[in-house]
C-alpha cells in the first residue's frame, strides 16, 4: 500500500503538478493546492492501512496504537518516494528521461532549504500525515464525524473560493467574503481556523439529524412519499431560477456549461445506461446540433439563405440530428460489445472531419468553422445573447428539465423496459418479441435528439461552431460523467456533471479549479480507477443498482456466515436498500 | 395463458394425430450457419396439448432447432409453420405475439432487472393489461415464492427460483407451445426433478410443450413423444415409451451409433 502510494507520489511530482498548482492557496500562507495534492496519499494510506488488517479477517478487530504506527509507516514510505526523488534529482542529471523536472520542483520540496533537508522532511511529513490517518481511525465515529467535516469545510470553501465571491458579491456580501478570502486567493489563516470550529461544532450538534430527516423520508408511504420527493425537486427548481439572479457572471457561465453537459450526459445516458450500447462517438450528435443550428441561424453561413430564429431552427435542428442517428445507428446497431464501441468511435470522428473538410467547406466554413451565430431568440421575449451567461443558464435550465422529464418518463415506459432488456440479454430479449434493432436504433435516435438541444445551445451560447470544438475528448468525458455519475441514473448523471464539468471543468471549459485544467484528465483516470475499485456503482448509484451490488454482497456474506442455505441466497436482503436513496 | 383450461380433446400420441393440423410444424428445414450444415431435412410436428421432446447430445443442433421455430434463424430451405402458416419470413415478435414462446436455456432472467420486471418483459408485445393483471396472479398461485421475491433482482434469486421466474416470464406472453431449451441445465439433481414435475403440471394445465433436452430418460419419462436428432438429422421419431425401450438410445443420445 505504502509503496503504491510512494509510486504515486513521484508521479504526480514529477506531473509537475505541485509547481503548477502552487501558485492557487488554500489557507494562506500556509498551504497551497500544490503541496495539498502532495499531502492527501500519505494520509488516505494511513487511514486505510488499519481498515486493511480489519479487512483481512480478524472477527474481533480492537482499534489501538497499531493503526497510528501502521499508519506512520505507510504514510512515511509514501512520503519516502519524494525524499528518493530528491535524492535522485540532486545527484543524477534525470533531465533527459524526466522532461517536467524543474529546479522549482526541487525548491517546491524542499521548502527553499538544502535536498537533504527535503528528503528528511518529506519522511517526517509522510509519516505524520499517515499518522494523522491512523489517529483519525482511532477516533469515534463521533469525533471523526467533526473532523473530517471540518477538514472538507476549510477546503470546500477554499475550492469554491471564486464561486463564493461571486455569490456573496451579489448577496451583497463583499465584506464577508473580503475578511475570508485573502487579496491574492486562499482563505486567511484566522478564518480557516474559525471556519473548522463552527463546522466542527455544527457536525457535532447536527450529527445525525440530516439521517434523521433522510430516514424519516423513505420510511414515508406511498403520496406522502411522493409529496416530500415534488416538494425537494420544487425547491431544487426554486434554488435554481432564484440563485441566478444574485449570482455573477462567472457562477452562471460555469452552471451554464455545467447544464450543457447534463444535457449531453442525459442523452448519452439513454444509450449507454439504458440501452446499454457503448457509443464512443456522441460527440458527433453535439457537432451536428451544433453545426445545423450554425448553418441554420447565422447570416455568415454559406449557403442557406433565409436565416430562422433560433427556435424553428430548432425543430429542424431535431429533425436533422434524428435523422443522422437513424443513419449512424443503422449499420452500427447491428454490432455487438467492442466492435459497436470501436465503430461508434469511428463515426465520431468522420462527423468531426467532414465539418473539417474543404470538400464541404461552402457549407460548413472548413477548418475557419462558422461564426457570428446570433444569439437564441424565443417568441422575442427573450433575447440568449451570448455575452449574456444568466439568460443561456435559463435556456440550458429549461431544457434541461426538459430532458430530464423525458428520461424519467423513459425509464419507467415499455420502451424503456425492452431498452433495459436489451442491454442484459439481447437474444433473450428477442426471443420475448422485442425487436431488438428497433429498440436500439430509437436509443440512439433520442440520445441524439438531447445530444443536438446541447449542440444547438451552445452554438447560439458561443456565437461560433469550429470543427476543433467536437474532438474525441469530448465524447470520453461524457462518457466519464456518466460512469462517474452513475449508469443509469438521472440524478447521478446530473451530479457527475457537476463535479466533473463544474469542479474540474470540461474539454474546453474551466471549471472552478482552473489550474487543473492541465492534469484534467489524468485525475479523470485517477478518480474513474478509483471509482471502479470502491464504488462500482457510481457516485450516486441509481437505488436499481445498489439494491443489485448490496444484494449480492450481502447474500454472499450470509451464504459464508453459513446463515442462509444455498437455496435461498439472498432472502432477506431486501431491505438493504431502501436506506440508500429515498 | 391457456393454464386454466385443459383440453380434454387434446391428442397425445402419434396414432390420434388424424387430420388435425399441427400447431408447430418443421417440414424438411435445412439451416446452415455459414458453411456448417446444422440442421439436414428435419421434420417436427407439435400437436396441440402434447409434451413432446428432441433429445440429442452436443452439437446435434436441438438450439438450432429453437432458434428456426422462434424466428431467430431463418431456414435455408424447407418450411416452418405455425397454425397451418407458413412462418420462414415473419420475425420472431410475429410468432411470440401468436404464441410462441421460448423459456431459454440457463434461464437467462434478465439479472438486473427486478422479478416484476422479468415478467413484464415476458408480455411485452401484449396490450390487454387487464388480461396480463390476471395471468400475473394466476403465476403466483403457481409459483408462491415468485410472489415474495417480486422486487427483488432476479440474478439475486437461487437456482430454483430463476427457474420459476424464467417459466413465469414465458408465461406472461400467454403461449400457446411453450419452448423450453434445456431445462435441466445446470441445476441441482434435486431442482431437475422439482423442474421436470413443474413442466408436467404446466402441461397438465392445458399448454403444449416442446422441450429439448440433453437429459433423455428424465425428459421421456414425462413427455408423450419424442425425436432424437443426431448431427442435425432426426434419427429417431417415436413414442416415449418405445424410444426409452429401444436399443440404440443411448447409443446415438451419447453420439457413438454408426451413422
Amino acid at each position: 500500500m505504502g509503496s503504491i502510494a510512494s509510486f504515486a507520489q513521484v508521479f504526480i511530482a514529477l506531473s509537475n503538478m505541485p509547481v503548477r498548482l502552487d501558485e492557487r492557496l488554500i489557507i494562506k500562507p500556509v498551504l497551497s493546492l500544490g503541496y495539498l495534492v502532495l499531502l492527501i496519499l500519505p494520509f488516505a494510506v494511513g487511514y486505510r492501512q488499519g481498515h486493511q488488517i480489519k479487512r483481512e479477517g480478524v472477527p474481533t478487530y480492537a482499534p489501538g496504537p497499531n493503526e497510528v504506527v501502521g499508519g506512520f509507516l505507510c504514510g512515511a514510505l509514501a512520503g519516502g518516494g519524494l525524499s528518493l526523488l530528491a535524492v535522485l534529482l540532486t545527484h543524477f542529471d534525470l533531465r533527459e528521461p524526466l522532461v517536467n523536472w524543474s529546479p522549482i520542483l526541487l525548491d517546491l520540496l524542499a521548502f527553499g532549504n538544502a535536498t537533504w533537508f527535503a528528503a528528511v522532511i518529506w519522511l517526517v511529513i509522510g509519516g505524520g500525515m499517515g499518522a494523522a490517518g491512523g489517529v483519525l481511525r482511532l477516533l469515534g465515529p463521533r469525533s471523526r464525524r467533526a473532523v473530517v467535516t471540518m477538514v472538507l469545510v476549510v477546503l470546500g470553501v477554499a475550492v469554491l473560493e471564486s464561486l463564493v465571491v461571486d455569490l456573496a458579491e451579489g448577496l451583497g456580501l463583499e465584506p464577508l467574503t473580503d475578511r475570508l478570502y485573502a487579496r491574492r486567493g486562499g482563505v486567511n489563516w484566522p478564518s480557516a481556523v474559525g471556519l473548522a470550529v463552527v463546522s466542527g461544532l455544527l457536525a457535532v450538534v447536527g450529527r445525525g439529524r440530516f439521517r434523521q430527516a433522510r430516514t424519516r423520508v423513505s420510511e414515508l408511504e406511498g403520496a406522502k412519499r411522493t409529496q416530500a420527493n415534488v416538494g425537494l425537486i420544487l425547491l431544487t427548481a426554486a434554488v435554481l431560477i432564484v440563485l441566478p439572479l444574485f449570482a455573477g457572471k462567472l457562477t452562471n457561465e460555469l452552471l451554464a456549461n455545467v447544464g450543457l453537459f447534463v444535457l449531453l450526459a442525459l442523452g448519452l445516458n439513454v444509450v449507454v445506461g439504458l440501452a446499454g450500447i457503448l457509443d464512443l462517438g456522441y460527440v458527433a450528435f453535439f457537432a451536428v446540433g451544433s453545426y445545423s443550428a450554425a448553418v441554420l441561424t447565422a447570416a455568415t453561413s454559406p449557403k442557406i439563405a433565409p436565416e430562422m430564429p433560433w427556435l424553428v431552427a430548432l425543430i429542424v435542428v431535431v429533425i436533422i440530428t434524428g435523422l443522422v442517428g437513424l443513419f449512424i445507428g443503422a449499420p452500427v446497431i447491428r454490432m455487438r460489445g467492442d466492435y459497436l464501441a470501436i465503430v461508434t468511435l469511428g463515426f465520431g470522428e468522420i462527423i468531426r472531419l467532414l465539418f473539417l473538410s474543404d470538400w464541404l467547406s461552402g457549407w460548413f466554413g472548413g477548418s475557419q468553422g462558422i461564426t457570428n451565430i446570433p444569439a437564441a431568440g424565443i417568441f422575442g421575449l427573450t433575447d440568449v445573447a451570448g455575452t449574456d451567461p444568466r439568460r443561456v443558464f435559463y435556456l440550458v435550465l429549461a431544457f434541461c428539465a426538459l430532458a430530464i422529464y423525458v428520461s424519467w418518463r423513459l425509464e419507467r415506459s415499455r420502451l424503456g423496459r425492452a431498452w433495459m432488456a436489451v442491454r442484459e440479454d439481447e437474444t433473450v430479449a428477442e426471443a420475448m418479441g422485442i425487436n431488438t434493432v428497433n429498440v436500439k436504433l430509437l436509443a440512439f435516435v433520442v440520445g441524439a435528439v438531447l445530444g443536438s438541444f446541447s449542440g444547438a445551445i451552445f452554438a447560439a451560447k458561443v456565437g461560433s461552431v469550429f470543427p476543433a470544438s467536437f474532438l474525441i475528448l469530448v465524447s470520453i468525458v461524457i462518457l466519464v460523467v456518466v460512469i462517474f455519475g452513475g449508469m443509469g441514473n438521472i440524478i447521478g448523471v446530473i451530479a457527475g456533471s457537476a463535479v466533473l464539468i463544474g469542479v474540474l471543468g470540461g474539454p474546453k471549459q474551466p471549471g472552478l479549479l482552473a489550474e487543473f485544467s492541465e492534469f484534467k484528465l489524468l485525475i479523470y483516470g485517477a478518480l474513474l480507477i478509483w471509482m471502479m475499485l470502491a464504488r462500482p456503482e457510481g457516485l450516486i448509484p441509481s437505488v436499481r443498482r445498489t439494491r443489485e451490488l448490496r444484494q449480492h454482497e450481502m447474500a454472499q456474506d450470509a451464504w459464508l456466515r453459513g446463515e442462509v442455505d444455498d437455496d435461498d441466497g439472498g432472502n432477506g436482503t431486501g431491505g438493504a436498500s431502501s436506506a440508500v436513496l429515498p | 395463458m391457456n393454464t386454466g383450461q385443459p383440453d380434454p380433446a387434446a391428442p397425445s400420441g402419434p396414432g390420434e394425430r388424424g387430420a388435425a393440423t399441427p400447431l408447430l410444424e418443421m417440414r424438411s428445414v435445412n439451416a446452415h450457419y455459414g458453411a456448417v450444415h446444422a440442421l439436414v431435412d428435419v421434420n417436427l410436428s407439435i400437436y396441440q396439448g402434447e409434451l413432446v421432446c428432441l433429445l440429442g447430445g452436443n452439437a446435434s443442433g436441438k438450439s438450432t432447432t429453437l432458434k428456426t421455430l422462434l424466428g431467430m434463424l431463418k431456414p435455408t430451405s424447407g418450411e416452418v409453420v405455425l397454425d397451418g402458416e407458413v412462418v420462414n419470413d415473419k420475425p420472431t415478435s410475429y410468432r411470440v405475439a401468436r404464441g410462441v414462446t421460448m423459456v431459454p436455456e440457463n434461464r437467462r432472467l434478465f439479472k438486473r432487472l427486478t422479478v416484476r420486471e422479468n415478467l413484464d418483459l415476458g408480455a411485452y408485445l401484449r396490450t390487454d393489461s387487464d388480461q396480463i393483471a390476471a395471468d400475473m396472479e394466476q403465476i403466483f398461485e403457481l409459483f408462491p415464492r415468485v410472489k415474495e421475491r417480486l422486487n427483488q433482482k432476479s440474478g439475486t434469486l437461487s437456482g430454483g427460483e430463476q427457474q420459476m421466474v424464467a417459466i413465469g416470464r414465458a408465461l406472461m406472453a400467454n403461449p400457446r407451445v411453450l419452448l423450453m431449451d434445456e431445462p435441466s441445465m445446470g441445476l441441482a439433481p434435486a431442482l431437475v426433478q422439482q423442474n421436470f414435475e413443474l413442466i408436467q403440471q404446466i402441461h397438465q394445465a392445458g399448454l403444449t410443450v416442446f422441450m429439448v433436452e440433453q437429459n433423455a430418460n428424465m425428459a421421456l419419462s414425462i413427455a408423450d413423444r419424442g425425436w432424437v436428432l443426431q448431427t442435425g438429422r432426426v434419427v429417431l421419431d417415436d413414442t416415449a415409451e418405445n424410444l426409452l425401450a429401444h436399443p440404440d438410445l443411448q447409443a446415438s443420445y451419447l453420439g457413438t451409433a454408426e451413422q
